[in-house]
């Protein structure tokens, strides 16, 4: 198998890597098909779906109506039928209209019905982020599908997790909760042409460092990864760690580290309250002895909604600063409180988006 | 002052043209107005323009009473200015300014007049449905023939909630009137991809909800046909469903036109700006009149532009206010 840091294949975009997975997959395997609100405009879902039209006709990628309940419904009777639907929605704030499908169905038929049905489905959803997208566009609702047994949920951050866990998803006899980010969607990393899978639960060490433990979730890897730059100003080493599935959660990757660097800062693109931090240091806490651990903490949204104005906005969110600041808190709590330099903490932000949408 | 069907039946008057005229044009030039600041990125939201579509909220509002109750969709600042909705709080909103109708934190996809009755809009196609819904039960216990109105697009038809709620309503009398704004196109797809029978009226009917369609976009027969089912509905017959068409000229969301992405043509567009309201109405007012409506109008906008640039960003401290009410 290859792996990410191989840099083999080409720079190709996150929104690159999940169209040539869906592509890849429907060429091999014609049970795959993709339905969805917009996935056939020119606008393609942010070029996500860009070409599968032309290239696979009507029957296997469609627009859907407005109508997200029923057509949930729709794709878990398909999957059930031995299809594997791809099921796309431009915002995950809008996956709340499917709960009840996917949450009293989808998750459950398998274990309900004794086995006898299996659920191949893939429910692709982006989350929002910046330019006042607000209330309603920009939740990070992965925890809500976490609670559930019998839902998948991976997170990738790379474009080339994009790639190997989208396919991994569609040829995955499970629902999958696939949850992906809108400022993702440009970053690039080196892709293989070729088809290859991302197996769920295996956590990644993206970058080695022995003073703290910081896992990043989805975009907050971004973030993390950032943050630890930041942190190596004042000689601090962070591990980032990149948990890319939620569901089956690699703790055993997280609890190593941990046991090493003694400190766990938990970022997520979410709530903290029962949310993916809540459980990935749950996790730990129970594996751990308390010697072991001098520090733990977790960052995620402020308790509000989220707010449209940029003054409240900056603040709503973890940034690179905030976890560097965090971080280093943890490491030498004897120490004031530091905060990088307005100068280097603006290097390290991320290209802000710039509407419309 | 409540106005009543006859007063609307008959040929429009003078000052009938002349307050139509302004809320169409007061409109109009909110929003053109959006579009001019828009590139120097002071407003930081997506924003879903109107323009094309102002006689629908025009007309309707013309037909309510203060105190009627409406909610309608992200595509907001037509509805918004229509009932009433402060202006300089719309465009304070819009720059994410303390002063802004939501305080700065809803943007120009939530728009909200407690005062005025202009439910917040929300940016989950259909979700208004029925919660104007609930409103009217508030209203049908208050028995003060009072009426909500609901306005939608014709994407959010699609949603089961619209038909739970033309359900419900008819099941109970609810004194609610439905109103869709029928512009063809949910972003980039029109109806006859995404509806088996384009006959929307039909489907509120099989729910017992009597239904009306007007498909030309003059302002005085949706004003005549509001007018004429508020007043039913005030006496207590049940919910209504209009459906009216219209069309966006712009794109569906963001400043200026799409007509190259090649999902429709300037040609379809064309008809309906050759019957452009605002422009109509411009014709058939003296012009001293015009001009003075026209200059009142573009005076208050500079306002609230300058009322949003010099209103401050809210502070930290409102972060975490209003999660919860006291
Ligand atoms: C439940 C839901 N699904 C999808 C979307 C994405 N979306 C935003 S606006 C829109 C189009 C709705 O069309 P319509 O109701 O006709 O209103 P219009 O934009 O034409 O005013 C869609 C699909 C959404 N906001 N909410
Ligand atoms: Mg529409």
């Amino acid at each position: 198998m290859s792996s990410p840091t191989d840099r083999k294949g080409r720079l190709l975009t996150y929104v690159g890597a999940l169209q040539e997975a869906v592509s890849q997959e429907m060429d091999r395997d014609p049970s795959v098909f993709v339905m969805g609100l917009d996935v056939v405009d020119h606008k393609g879902i942010q070029g996500s779906t860009q070409g599968l039209p032309e290239r696979f006709g009507p029957d296997r990628v469609f627009h859907t109506p407005l109508s997200e309940d029923a057509m949930a419904g729709v794709a878990i009777g398909a999957a059930m039928a031995g299809m594997r639907p791809i099921y796309v929605h431009i915002r995950m704030d809008f996956l709340m209209l499917c709960m009840n499908q996917l949450i009293n169905i989808a998750a459950k038929a398998r274990y309900m019905y004794g086995g006898q049905v299996s659920v191949p489905m893939v429910v692709r959803s982006m989350i929002g982020k910046s330019w006042g997208q607000g209330a309603q566009h920009s939740q990070g609702l992965h925890a809500m599908f976490m609670h559930v047994p019998g839902l998948k949920v991976v997170a990738p951050a790379t474009a080339y997790d994009a790639k190997g866990c989208l396919i991994a998803a569609i040829r995955d006899n499970n629902p999958v909760i696939f949850v992906e980010h809108r400022l993702l969607y440009f970053t690039d990393a080196y892709v293989p042409e070729e088809s290859y899978t991302v197996p769920f639960g295996h956590a990644r060490v993206c970058t080695p460092g022995d003073d703290i433990t910081i896992v990043g979730i989805s975009n907050m890897l971004v973030e993390a990864l950032r943050a630890r730059e930041l942190l190596t100003e004042v000689g601090i080493h962070a591990e980032v760690i990149d948990p890319i599935s939620l569901v089956p959660l690699d703790s055993e990757t997280i609890v190593r580290s941990v046991a090493r660097t003694k400190r766990l800062l938990v970022v997520d693109n979410a709530w903290t309250t029962c949310g993916a931090s809540a459980e990935i240091m749950a996790r730990v806490i129970e594996t751990l002895e308390p010697r072991e651990l001098r520090a733990i903490r977790r960052l995620g949204f402020a308790p509000s909604t989220c707010p449209t104005t940029p003054s409240l906005e900056r603040l709503f969110y973890p940034n690179p600063a905030s976890i560097a600041s965090a971080a280093h808190a943890m490491v030498r709590p004897e120490a004031d409180r530091w905060e990088p330099s307005a100068e280097t903490a603006a290097l390290a932000y991320q290209m802000n988006f710039r509407g419309p949408f | 002052m409540p106005r009543t069907s006859r007063r609307a039946a008959k040929t429009p008057s003078k000052d009938d043209i002349a307050r139509l005229y302004r809320g169409l044009f007061l409109i109009r030039r909110a929003e053109e107005e959006v579009e001019h600041v828009y590139p120097s990125d002071k407003i930081k939201s997506p924003v879903h323009l109107a323009i094309g579509q102002e006689a629908v909220s025009v007309a309707i509002c013309d037909a309510l009473r203060p105190d009627d109750v409406l909610g309608c969709t992200y595509r907001s600042h037509a509805a918004y200015l229509a009932k009433g909705g402060d202006l300089g709080a719309m465009m304070a909103e819009m720059y994410g300014k303390a002063t802004g109708c939501a305080r700065g934190k809803g943007g120009s996809m939530h728009l909200v007049d407690m005062q005025h009755l202009l439910l917040g809009a929300s940016a989950v196609v259909g979700t208004g449905i029925p919660i104007a819904a609930g409103y009217a039960i508030a209203l049908k216990r208050e028995k003060k023939r009072r009426v909500a109105v609901t306005l939608f697009g014709d994407g959010a038809t699609e949603e089961g909630c619209f038909y739970e709620t033309l359900n419900f309503a008819g099941l109970h009398k609810l004194p609610l009137l439905f109103v869709c704004e029928n512009n063809f196109y949910s972003i980039h797809t029109h109806i006859s991809k995404r509806w088996s029978n384009l006959d929307v009226c039909g489907r509120a009917r099989a729910f017992g909800v009597p239904a009306k369609q007007i498909v030309d976009g003059d302002i005085f027969k949706i004003r005549a046909a509001a007018a004429a089912a508020v007043d039913r509905i005030r006496r207590g017959g049940g919910p209504e469903f209009l459906e009216i068409h219209t069309y966006r000229w712009r794109q569906h969301v963001g400043p200026g036109g799409d007509y190259d992405a090649g999902y429709r043509s300037e040609r379809e567009a064309r008809k309906w700006m050759k019957s452009d309201q605002v422009a109509r109405l411009a014709a058939m007012l003296a012009s001293a009149t015009r001009v003075r409506i026209e200059d009142e109008v573009n005076a208050k906008i500079s306002e609230a532009i300058a009322f949003a640039e010099s209103s401050p960003f809210p502070g930290p401290e409102d972060l975490l206010a209003d999660v919860f009410a006291d």
